[in-house]
Formats: C-alpha cells, structure tokens, sequence
C-alpha cells in the first residue's frame, strides 16, 4: 500500500526506517538476552540456603539484606523469584518449541495434501479456538493430572492455531512455484518436498512465531499453576509465589504480592516486544509500530 | 445471507459436538475416580453401594455407549448431579451464570468502548504523546499476568487505600438475600475494573492499527486536500471503517474474556462461573466440570458466530458474496 511517508523519518536526525527496525531488533534482543543470562546465572549462583526456614528474620519489607523481601517463614523472595522465572524460561522453551512443531506440521499438511486436509485442520482450529484457553488448559491438567505434563501438554495445544493458519497461508502461496511443480513432476513424495522445499522457506516464520508464542506461554504457565493445576507447592513457581502470597498482603506484606508478578510480566514484555520488532523487520508490510 | 447464518450454525452445532466428544474422553481418561471423589471420606460406604453406584452411573459400560448415554441425557437438558454441591449441575450453573455474565458483560462493554476511543485518540495523534501513553499502555497491560493485575488492585484498593473489600460478592455472615445491590456492587467494582483494564489493550491495538491504514489512505489524503477537518474525515471515513473490525474483534474476544473472568473471580472469591469451574476440577466434579466446559465453549462459539454475522451484515462485499 502506498502509504504516505512519514516525514520524521527522513529528518537527518533519524536513522531510516529499515535501519532503525533492525536497531531495534538488536537492543531489545540485547535486553532479553541480558535479562535471560542474569536469571540463569542467578538459578545457577544463589544459595539454597535462603530458602530454608528460619535463616533470615520473618516477614521482612524489603531492605538492603533482602531486596524483595522475606516471607512469613523467613525465605528470601529475591531468591525464589530468581528460580521461579528460570522455571518460567524452561517451561517456556519446551512448549513454545513443541506449539511451533505443531503449527508447522498442520500448517504445511492443510496447504500440501488437498482439500480434505485442510478442511479437517480448520476444523481443528476452530473447535481449538472454540474453547477458552485457560479451560481447555484445566481440562488437560484435570487429565494428566497436574504437574509438568499438564503444563506443557495444555499450553503446547492451545497455542498453535494462529501460526498454524500463518504457515498455511504461506504455504500455499509457494506450492504453485516452479521448482515445487517439478519436484512434484518428478515423483517426489509431500514429504520430501515439504522437508526440502517448504520447511526452509517456512523457517523464518517459525522462527517469529516461537518468540512471539513465550510471552503466551509464560503467562499462561503463571496463571495455570497460580490456579492450583501446575506446579505442585514445593516447586519456587510465579505461580506459586503469587498464591503462597494471596493471604498475606491483608497483613501489608504488599510485597510478597507485587514482586513476583513485576518480575514476570518484565520478563514477558522483553520477549513480546523482541518478537514484534523481529517481525518488523522480516516483514514490514503487516506489522507498523 | 440467511445462507451465510444457516452454515455457520451447522459448523456450530459439528464444533460443539467436537468439544463434548474431546472433554468426555478427557475426563474419562483422569486419574481421579469419580466414585471416589463423589463419597469423598465417607469410610461407611459398603463395596456393595459402589458397585451400585459405578451401576447407576454407567461405569461398567464401554467410552461410547457412556458418551452416547451422558449425551442423550444432556439433549433431554439433563446436566447430572454435581458431586460437590449435591445438586443438579443446571441449577449450579444457573445461579452463577448470571453474576459472571454481569462481570463479563461490565468489563467486555467498558473495554470495548474504552479501547476503540483510546485507539482512535492514538492514530489521529500518532507519533505524539497521547499515542505513546496508549501503545505504552498497551503493550505493558498486554503482557501483564491478569491475576497478578487482580492483586495488586486488592493491594492498592483495599488493603491500602480500604476502599473496596478483600473478596466475596457481598459481605461474610449475611445470607444472600439480605445482601443489598449496593453492597453487591462495592463487591463487583474490582474484578469488573480489573477484566476491563486487561481487555482495553487488545482493542486499542487493533483500533490503532486500522485507524491508521485508514487515515493514510488516498481518499483520506483527498479529503485533506477537499479542505475537510479531522473532525470531519472521523466522521465521514473514520468511524465507518474502524467501528466494524473492532467489533469484530470485541466478540471475537469472548474466549480471553472468559478466561480472564476465571482468574479474575478467583482472585476476588467472586462466585462466578470461573470460580466454580476452578472449584469443580480441583474437587474431581467431573458432572460439574463437563457442564461448565460446554457451556463456556457455547458461549465462545456464540461470539464468533455473531462476530462474522456482525462482518457479513455491514460489509457490502462479503454479504454479495454469501
């Protein structure tokens, strides 16, 4: 579309736009990056000592000693904040990874083998949209029986629809290209032209859909376990931090309610923001921000 | 167009048959006992009253023949007895139903209008602060845990400031007739403020985004140069091509909107649909668990049901084409 320029952007003052996209691309990936690294080496280096009843004065409002705080058994929350956003980048990894294996495999299935297909897998998708997430996450943990697969399980299934149908689209923009009609011309099976042909093409989509899923799944993650149907209570989860804390912040201990979720949504809005400008730049015809 | 509705219908009725099929074969396959769950710790119960009860419950009979039987009883609009309540599962649903729908109805009404307006505000001052403020504010509430957001409102407005009450519907110890409205609206003012905070950022996203291809268009650049003022290019091209895909967007929200109301009611104790929902599938009510699965799906399947009516009725081409 021939939108008008926006002049500011050819202010010398101002990098061109393209340029500025990929700067972007570079300081928020910095940022995540930092972010990710001082979470791991923090999981890595804190002692497990401040976890242990007792070690430290109870119910503590932050302070030098403990910068987040204690709670009433005298834990330190930085401490278990740490561990829990680690957990959150972990679970967040595997199923994000696992949703996009999803997504590329209906996705290229729905465009490569005919209409019966593809009419099953929007089936698919709409029944999946059909449920509320959260629900649908409830049902699965109700089934596995809480604990790390419900998690993965029900997270992994119910986030691959819109990058499902974005592949499928790109997919059948290409099916009718030259090289894949004589690959096709020379017996070669939809496996072989999905795997060779396809998937590369295909990859950098994924590659955007996987960053701009983990901001999701984390999320969901938190709000699954702070329901009672992930994590179980030993595990130092977000989730678990948050409801461990629900019946304090009547007593003031605003605290042990405000740091975990701060850290969190710091944590998501890094990668929901890494994955924008990523797309930005690999696709600047949909995406304007 | 009746043609348009009758299909979707039909594809309705299909996916809904999907979700019943999908949450019965997982519920059957839980580890929990529903037999076990239903006597809880009742150690007086003889082998004897089990067997009768996996009986009477149909247990003994294969997955389809229990599915084929617990659907025709849900056709007859017979829910089952929900075990934690020890009630009908209709009538459970029923008097909870309506305080959700409240909630839901508040905050999907206050964030849709406050989200088209602040999304508007945003493209007609792109670049400046007001659009900052907004996308800020967006992207932040986007990626904000909505129960962490119920918290830390308890935080600020009851426990600090003692405005509002940690919790409950209405007051502890007064039976539920003898609450009165206002004493139900102080109760419903923070889950209903929550759910709309969270749901402002989708829509004002979504709004500045379109109101933005919008005004630069060549018939809106044509309008500039014909000497119209903002006002006006609002009026005569804005509104019209901005108001239907946010509406679009507002039904299609349903499904984040029930989910959001979950959270949101168990973080205020507020006795909803989502609560109970929360209270069924950790208590193993399966009966209870399953009706509120369906009708929630129901509800969803509504939404974008009205949703591509709602496209289909004011776009002149996509209702040519149908």
């Amino acid at each position: 579309m021939n939108a008008p320029p926006d002049p500011r952007l050819h202010s010398r003052s101002r990098p061109r736009p393209r340029l500025r996209a990929r700067r972007d691309v570079v300081v928020s990936l910095s940022v995540v990056v930092l972010l990710v690294v001082c979470v791991i080496a923090g999981h890595l280096l804190l002692d497990d000592a401040a976890l242990r009843p007792n070690s430290a004065p109870r119910s503590s409002p932050p302070g030098v000693e403990h910068p987040f705080g204690t709670d009433h058994l005298g834990q330190d929350l930085f401490t278990r904040v740490v561990k829990g956003l680690a957990l959150s980048l972990g679970i967040g990894v595997l199923t994000a990874a696992i949703s996009t294996a999803v997504s590329a495999v209906l996705g290229i299935c729905a465009a490569l083998l005919g209409r019966r297909v593809d009419g099953v897998v929007s089936w698919l998708i709409d029944l999946s949209i059909g449920i509320p997430h959260l629900i649908f996450m409830i049902l699965l943990a109700f089934t596995v029986g809480g604990g790390v697969p419900g998690i993965v399980l029900g997270i992994a299934l119910t986030h691959w629809m819109s990058l499902a149908l974005l592949v499928r689209a790109d997919v059948k923009q290409i099916r009718g290209a030259e090289f894949i009609l004589v690959s096709r011309g020379l017996g070669r099976s939809p496996l072989f032209i999905a795997r060779r042909h396809v998937l590369p093409l295909v990859l950098p989509q994924l590659l955007v859909g996987f960053v701009l899923m983990f901001p999701h799944v984390i999320l969901h993650e938190a709000a699954l376990t702070f329901l009672g149907f992930g994590f179980s209570p030993q595990t130092p989860a977000i989730g678990i931090l948050l409801s461990e804390g629900m019946p304090h912040i009547s007593s003031g201990m605003w605290w042990l309610a405000v740091f975990p979720g701060l850290a969190l949504l710091l944590l998501v809005l890094g990668f929901a923001r890494l994955g924008d400008r990523v797309r930005t730049v690999l696709d600047p015809a949909t995406s304007n921000g | 167009m009746p043609r348009l509705v009758l299909l979707r219908l039909l594809r309705l009725a299909t996916l809904l048959i999907g979700v019943s099929v999908l949450a019965f074969v997982l519920v059957r396959n839980s580890p929990i006992d529903p037999v076990q769950a239903y006597i809880g710790a009742d150690v007086n119960i003889t082998d004897e009253q089990l067997a009768r009860l996996r009986e009477q419950w149909g247990l003994d009979r294969s997955p389809v023949e229990q599915y084929l039987a617990w659907a025709g009883t849900l056709v007859q609009g017979d829910f089952g007895t929900s075990t934690l309540y020890k009630a009908p599962v209709l009538d459970v649903m029923g008097a909870r139903f309506g305080a959700s729908l409240a909630l839901m109805g508040v905050a999907w009404t206050m964030s849709g209008v406050l989200g088209y307006l602040l999304g508007v505000a945003a493209a007609m001052h792109r670049g400046r602060l007001a659009d900052r403020v907004v996308s800020w504010y967006s992207y932040t509430l986007s990626a904000t845990p909505t129960f962490w957001l119920g918290i830390v409102f308890l935080v600020v407005f009851s426990v600090w400031l003692g405005w509002f009450p940690v919790g409950l519907a209405g007051p502890q110890g007064v039976p539920a007739t003898d609450v009165t409205f206002a004493q139900r609206l102080h109760h419903f003012v923070l889950p209903a403020l929550t759910l709309s905070a969270v749901g402002v950022a989708n829509i004002a996203m979504h709004t500045r985004e379109k109101m933005t291809d919008v005004l630069n268009s060549d018939y809106v650049a044509f309008a500039r140069a014909r000497g119209e003022t903002t006002a006006q290019i609002f009026r005569n091209h804005g509104f019209r091509n901005s108001v239907v895909p946010a509406t679009t967007l507002q039904f299609a929200y349903f499904a984040e909107l029930f989910g959001g109301s979950v959270l949101a009611e168990t973080v205020f104790s507020y006795p909803g649909l989502g609560s109970t929902l929360t209270e069924a599938a950790l208590g193993g009510d399966v009966p209870l668990l399953l009706g509120i699965v369906l009708v929630s799906a129901l509800f969803v399947f509504t939404g974008n049901l009205i949703a591509d009516v709602v496209n289909a009725a004011t776009d002149p081409r996509i209702r040519r084409r149908a």
